[in-house]
């Protein structure tokens, strides 16, 4: 019920933005409400207006949790003209149901199948392109180089290196790995390396695609190598108790030496007083030898809704913020990496690494939840958390994500 | 003798004392069925079908509530809503203690009462954030109490075990102060003539308690009970703050349940959300009629 009443304001506050919209107007609904990303945004509608005299974009901002709820009230009911949203199975849905133009003409007249190489396979479905990515981030193990240095370890670079840090670590009552599992999806983090690594991209995306079963040998050898790091407990105490960010103090004072995660975990590191020097990156370790190395890096995107009002002008605005010089300027800001290959590369130290560690990945995936459909990808983050606290009952968890999987993929 | 009108009085004059009710209510009504009522049939309906909110919903017929019987998790939810209604029944005789405690003639008494009433003020989500951190098992004062007392702190919210117990003794915070309200005022309203009468014959204490004042309190135990099993079988906020319904799901109720399959990130099942929602609906059915008849059969004998 306060759902519905939510939902319906929402509904009846929309309809009232776009009564205002005439041609040379074009709305953008966005979830860019965090700091970095709203001023990145502010930025593009400033420059798009100016190279664009005539046309004014209207921009209504909601936070991410509301945004994930409304999008379908505004995609199906009064669309606006540009939605934000992720790449990959994330958009599958709104493809299937028709609400999402399909944009393969700005493609085509802009050359993106060259600029945006890396990312047109995640926005491509039924030979189509559907939206057009602006931003990723790297994913990777970020590490105290100050506490590696004092016990005297050399980043890993292998799988056996990585339990021998680990266990070196231990020794010396830091945990290896800090980690928060409240909201389960970090687990996912790590299967989708543990997976990438154990089996390589193609099983990866096949399994995330629903056609392998869980109950696969190559699944379960995937829990035999996280199993040497499960079984000793070298993730952080409790991690269930905490949200990612609550399991950053730990790694910041020095409890916990180690942090898979994405790049955006570098700014909360540097506000909480770590210096450059103390972090590390570095590439998730090899563990099947020679395998091809593939990368998590999460794509965020702006689509046109099918049902939008000012075609015309959102295609305008889909070009430009395609453009090197839009993505260059907005990832400056947003502390990310411009999906465009032309643009200017980021001078960061921690972009730099993930801009050559991405460049030479063999592939990129999004990141569980967003390659795997939303039913699969709630039942395997809740059953990975399941067997970090609870590894004996890895075999019960997969039959469990099997049936799931049975039923999420007919 | 039949009271018949005078002739010269209008249709209306006539029918004014049966109509004029009608159409106080009548907007009221109007709106009940349209956001109550008719949403109730429409959820029914829908869960017949497999619908994820975008496409075309396909009939499915009872597939939803065949596939609820073999969910683990919906036996789960279902077994802690139990456990949520037992755990939230202690809060009935906990309001009646704290109300008799609270019920006397003292300076500053009703400073002690506010603050008693407190905590049903507050926002359910910032209780679930004080207890979130309150359970904390590294900085959480749970956390310092066990260690002081040299025993390993308890993981509260990660454990699978407790964590429901956890979040029902959050969710019996506000719950207390409430039944303590319902019963100071039913305190307000014992008949000292009674009591002074009880006295004269002797009764104190456990007697006078039991025997001449919690019959007379009868009324508000009922309604204390009755809020307090339709508040627990509606936990939402609680679980929503502290665990969103972990760790893997155990400490999930039918409530959140529907919510995480039908609305949530990972969601959009609604059939299969709303088979959830009517499942709970004939289980509140079920206890409301009971409680209707028991309303009735009462009215009746006094």
């Amino acid at each position: 019920m306060k759902f519905k009443l939510k939902t319906l304001a929402l509904g009846a506050a929309l309809s009232l933005g776009t009564l205002v919209a005439h041609a040379g107007v074009i709305t953008l609904n966005t979830d860019a409400s965090d700091p970095a990303p709203k001023a990145a945004f502010e930025a593009l509608v400033k420059s798009f207006e100016a190279a664009n005299p005539g046309i004014t974009v209207k921009v209504n901002t909601f936070d991410h949790e509301g945004y994930k709820t409304s999008i379908r009230n505004f995609l199906t009911a009064d669309a606006p003209d540009v939605v934000n949203w992720y790449a990959g199975n994330r958009m599958a849905p709104f493809v299937d149901a028709g609400l999402f133009e399909d944009v393969s003409d700005v493609w085509k007249a802009e050359g993106l199948e060259k600029t945006l190489a890396s990312a047109a396979p995640s926005m491509t479905q039924n030979g189509k392109q559907w939206g057009i990515p602006y931003t990723y981030y790297q994913w990777g193990v970020y590490y105290r180089k100050d506490i590696f240095d004092k016990l005297g370890i050399a980043e890993p670079k292998n799988w056996e290196q990585l339990v021998a840090a680990s266990k070196k670590l231990k020794e010396n009552k830091i945990a290896p790995f800090a980690i928060g599992t409240k909201a389960t999806w970090t687990t996912g983090g790590w299967f989708d390396y543990m997976n990438l690594r154990v089996n390589g991209y193609q099983f990866h995306m096949d399994l995330t695609a629903g056609k392998v079963p869980y109950t696969d040998k190559r699944v379960a050898a995937v829990f035999d190598k996280w199993d040497d790091l499960v079984k000793p407990g070298y993730y952080m105490d409790n991690h269930a108790s905490y949200q990612w960010q609550e399991a950053l103090p730990a790694f910041v004072k020095g409890d916990a030496a180690m942090y898979l995660m994405g790049n955006f975990a570098v700014a909360p590191m540097r506000e909480a007083g770590l210096k450059d020097e103390q972090i590390g990156f570095m590439q998730f370790p090899e563990i099947t030898k020679g395998l091809p190395m593939a990368e998590d890096a999460p794509t965020d995107t702006v689509h046109i809704p099918a049902k939008a009002k000012n075609k015309a002008d959102a295609r305008k605005f889909l070009a430009y913020i395609a453009s090197a010089k839009a993505q260059s300027e907005m990832n400056k800001t947003l502390g990310q990496l411009p999906v465009n290959n032309q643009s200017a590369s980021p001078d960061d130290k921690f972009l730099k690494a993930g801009f050559s560690m991405l460049s030479s990945a063999k592939g990129l995936a999004q990141f569980y939840d967003r390659d795997a459909s939303a039913e699969m990808a709630k039942a395997g983050m809740d059953g990975f958390q399941e067997y970090m606290l609870k590894p004996e009952r890895r075999d019960a968890i997969l039959k469990r994500l099997e049936t799931v999987r049975k039923r999420a993929y007919k | 003798m039949s009271h018949t009108a005078p002739p010269s009085s209008s249709w209306w004059a006539r029918h004014q004392k049966t109509i004029a009710p009608w159409l106080f209510l009548a907007p009221a009504l109007v709106m009940f069925g349209v956001y109550v009522i008719a949403p109730i049939f429409e959820s029914m309906a829908l869960s017949l079908y497999d619908w994820d909110g975008l496409g075309t919903p396909k009939f499915v017929g009872l597939q939803n509530y065949f596939d609820l019987w073999d969910d683990p998790d919906f036996w789960m939810s279902l077994k802690n809503n139990l456990i949520w209604i037992f755990g939230f029944m202690l809060a009935v005789p906990a309001g009646l203690f704290l109300a008799l405690f609270l019920n006397q003639t003292v300076f500053g008494i009703r400073l002690f009462k506010s603050l008693f009433f407190f905590p049903f003020v507050i926002s359910q989500v910032v209780l679930g954030l004080v207890f979130s951190w309150f359970y904390d098992p590294s900085n959480g004062l749970l956390a310092l109490v066990f260690t002081s007392l040299g025993l390993e702190p308890l993981a509260v919210l990660s454990d699978d075990t407790i964590v429901t117990y956890g979040i029902v003794v959050a969710g019996l915070y506000p719950q207390i102060a409430y039944c303590m309200i319902l019963y100071l005022t039913g305190l307000n309203g014992v008949r000292p003539d009674l009591i002074e009468a009880a006295r004269l014959e002797g009764a104190r204490g456990w007697t006078m308690l039991w025997r001449v004042v919690l019959p007379q309190l009868r009324p508000a135990t009922f309604i204390a009970v009755v809020v307090t099993i339709i508040g627990s079988l509606r936990s939402f906020d609680m679980i929503s703050i502290m665990t969103q319904g972990g760790p893997y799901g155990s400490s999930r109720v039918l409530a959140y349940y529907m919510y995480e399959v039908a609305l949530s990130e990972y969601g959009y099942r609604m059939g299969y959300g709303t088979a959830i929602a009517t499942v709970l609906f004939f289980i509140m059915l079920v206890y409301i009629g009971f409680v209707l008849r028991r309303i009735y059969r009462q009215e009746q004998e006094s």
